[in-house]
């Protein structure tokens, strides 16, 4: 039998060797290892000696694990974090395995933090083993790889019912799929938004889980934050969203660049300064905050850690291009686009944009997402409007359908050609609007060009 | 054709949209707008009674396994009658994804057969082994010519034409009803008004053709007499849907 140390060093060199002919490595090293050995996982995060956290959610798991970090970080804790986003089996693996020594006992790092694929938090939460465990949100994403809703919703249910004595749950109030998972379980601790200057008077289009979970009968909104998110009632059996103890007020959304609110929790109020745009993000803080506080981080220090936190790549990061900044916003699915769009719609000024729509296994193949999301937004918005990527055509015509003037838009299919075209025409900023691997593609480009931190180590 | 008005009745499209359905009727609408086409676009839900002199053209959409069942049963009781009623006089229906499913005898998932429509010879049952999910093209023979349409299909369930249907088209590429006979969708109905298809993505953006057609076949008029649209964008769309399918 090969032991295991032999086996984590295989499959490191094989992750070096894949970075050296720059072909990434980051979740090479630990498909090998899982293939070598299915339990790595849970080898070499037991020698974790503070144990970890797991992080999972739709939409906004890498910037609201980065946010987790900068907080703990700020705590003194010394994290091993999956921090470039590779969020399954694999990159999970590869994440442990990267820092550990060479027989994979000692780590660098005493503490675990990792965000998971909503689809793999099964299997992964079982080799790891959390001591906490942020539910963040549940919305449409990709049907042809993830399947319906409620499928992962019932995926969701079974881990969250495990150890309820001894593994905190963090879950969204406002989300109801989510919200559900705490029921009748004891150390649970919601998080929420209250703040109806904010609120929707109705669903949006994309909203998914509209109906109770206990009865069938459709929810009743007081008040819709985000696709489905919001103080929801059910006006037949009276379940309602739990009351949050860990609350966003005063919400303000300062367009494409910031956001603040008050953080109320049981230790009193702060108000929160956040780098980062979007009512998404606001709910991105909450979460990381609600989990830090659970693990005994101060208010302070919640508030200190959410002002100081970078965008993780492609979320709303900004880089400077020769004369004009681009600004990167992953898109790739309805609700989180929409955010996006919403966030966009505040500047004051007409936009450039850069949309590159790939159809790549990781992005979906099914590119019907497009026509979900309310690009109906920018309208009256766009200055030009650049369409690129596998699939370039369907999102311009998406955007001819969404108002916008077939005149100002064009499409450039290769994604190189097409960002030259981009930040050729025109001055100032230009909003980049790329899927999954389109952002992967965007960058290679941009590190060949010598313009992008080196995120994917 | 200032005097045209059409009239699309969405069948419970705030459960039935999995696949963003949105998409299909707003390339109905808007190609109806930009030729001087009246367009009224109303929703009929669950528990709302259906009157089959409303609407040119009904749509319904897929949803997931338990919006489905709340239709199906919805459908064969409360407007199982009035469908029926509208179809006879003309009124074109359109069924996506669920929607096919529920146009025929019944679709049997879970051990249950949730009834349909009963509008075409069609079955459907939830067979073990994979979705059917991928790029898809078939070739469709409507009005001596032949076309094509691609989009993408994501589907549990197998529908099986009885004798006396016809589908819609024959699969080029991709699974069609069943994955196993080459046919895909269902058309029939007595003015080939009853219309049903496995291909999403959405549908419609990716076939402006097919738009049109469903336009001049609820109005009652040729397609020839509809005004032409500058489709340069369409038409990408539908190269860059046809060549995901490797057609």
């Amino acid at each position: 039998m090969i032991p295991f140390a032999a086996k984590l060093s295989a499959a490191r060199a094989a992750g070096s060797l894949a970075r050296l002919t720059g072909r990434g490595g980051t979740t090479l090293p630990g498909k090998l290892l899982l293939r070598l050995d299915s339990r790595a996982i849970e080898r070499l995060s037991r020698n974790l000696p503070e144990g970890n956290v797991v992080v999972s959610a739709t939409n906004g798991k890498t910037t609201t694990a980065a946010m987790i970090s900068s907080i703990l970080g700020r705590e003194g804790k010394r994290l091993v974090h999956n921090r470039a986003g590779a969020n399954m089996a694999g990159g999970i693996a590869s994440t442990l395995a990267g820092a550990s020594g060479w027989d994979g006992r000692r780590l660098d790092g005493t503490f675990g933090l990792f965000e998971v694929d909503e689809f793999w938090l099964g299997s992964v939460a079982e080799q790891l083993q959390p001591r906490a465990l942020l539910l963040s949100n549940l919305f449409r994403d990709q049907l042809d790889r993830y399947g319906e809703l409620e499928t992962i919703a019932a995926r969701w249910a079974a881990v969250a019912a495990e150890k309820p004595e001894h593994r905190p749950l963090i879950l969204n109030a406002d989300d109801p799929l989510v919200a559900d998972l705490g029921r009748n379980r004891p150390r649970v601790t919601y998080f929420g938004v209250d703040d109806d200057s904010l609120a929707y008077s109705e669903l949006q289009h994309a909203s998914d889980s509209k109906h109770c979970r206990r009865c069938g009968t459709a929810y009743a909104y007081d008040a819709a934050y985000l696709a489905h998110l919001g103080h929801y009632h059910c006006p037949n059996c009276g379940a309602r969203r739990p009351q949050p103890t860990v609350v966003a007020r005063n919400v303000e959304l300062r367009g494409i660049r910031s956001a603040a609110f008050d953080l109320h929790a049981a230790g009193g109020s702060v108000r929160v300064e956040l780098p980062l745009p979007g009512l998404y993000n606001v709910y991105n803080a909450l979460g990381a905050a609600a989990l830090a506080l659970e693990l005994g981080a101060t208010l302070n220090s919640v508030a200190a850690g959410l002002a100081a936190v970078k965008p993780a790549f492609g979320r709303a990061e900004t880089v400077v291009m020769g004369s004009r900044d681009a600004s990167l916003l992953l898109v790739k699915n309805p609700a989180g686009a929409n955010e996006v769009l919403r966030t966009l719609a505040l500047e004051a000024q007409e936009l450039d944009l850069l949309g590159v729509l790939n159809d790549g296994i990781a992005d979906g193949r099914d590119v019907s997402w497009v026509w979900d999301a309310d690009w109906e937004l920018l309208q009256g918005k766009v200055r030009r409007v650049t369409c690129a990527g596998t699939r370039a055509p369907e999102l311009a015509l998406r955007l001819k359908y969404a108002g916008v003037d077939p005149a100002r838009l064009r499409v450039v299919e290769p994604l190189d050609e097409a960002l030259d075209a981009a930040l050729s025409d025109g001055t100032g900023s230009l909003y980049v609007l790329p899927t999954y691997t389109a952002l992967i593609e965007l960058k290679r480009l941009l590190s060949e060009r010598g313009v992008s931190q080196e995120y994917w180590r | 054709m200032p005097e045209h008005v059409l009239r699309v009745g969405a069948l419970y499209p705030e459960l039935m949209n999995i696949y963003a359905d949105r998409g299909n009727l707003l390339l109905l609408q808007k190609r109806c707008q930009w030729r001087g086409i009246g367009f009224e676009l109303a929703s009929v839900t669950l528990t709302e009674d259906l009157d089959p002199d409303a609407h040119d053209l009904l749509y319904l959409g897929g949803g997931q396994d338990r919006d489905q069942k709340l239709c199906a049963q919805d459908l064969a009781t409360a407007k199982r009658a009035s469908v029926q009623a509208a179809v006879e006089r003309g009124v074109v229906m359109f069924g996506v994804c669920g929607g096919l499913q529920l146009l025929g005898e019944f679709y049997e998932l879970d051990g249950e057969k949730l009834p349909g429509l009963g509008l075409v010879d069609l079955r459907t049952t939830r067979e073990r082994g994979p979705r059917l999910i991928g790029n898809v093209a078939i070739d469709v023979d409507l009005d001596g010519q032949s076309r094509v349409l691609a989009g993408f299909e994501n589907h549990g369930g197998r529908t099986v034409l009885g004798a006396g249907a016809q589908p819609l088209g024959r699969v080029l590429r991709g699974h069609g009803n069943n994955g196993r006979d080459g046919s895909e969708g269902v058309i029939g109905g007595p003015r080939e008004n009853i219309v049903g298809t496995y291909l999403h993505g959405p549908l419609l953006p990716k076939n402006a053709w097919f738009a049109d057609w469903l336009i001049a076949r609820a109005l009652g008029v040729s397609e020839t007499e509809l005004a032409p649209l500058d489709d340069t964008f369409e038409r990408a769309a539908h190269a860059s849907a046809r060549r995901a399918a490797g057609v």
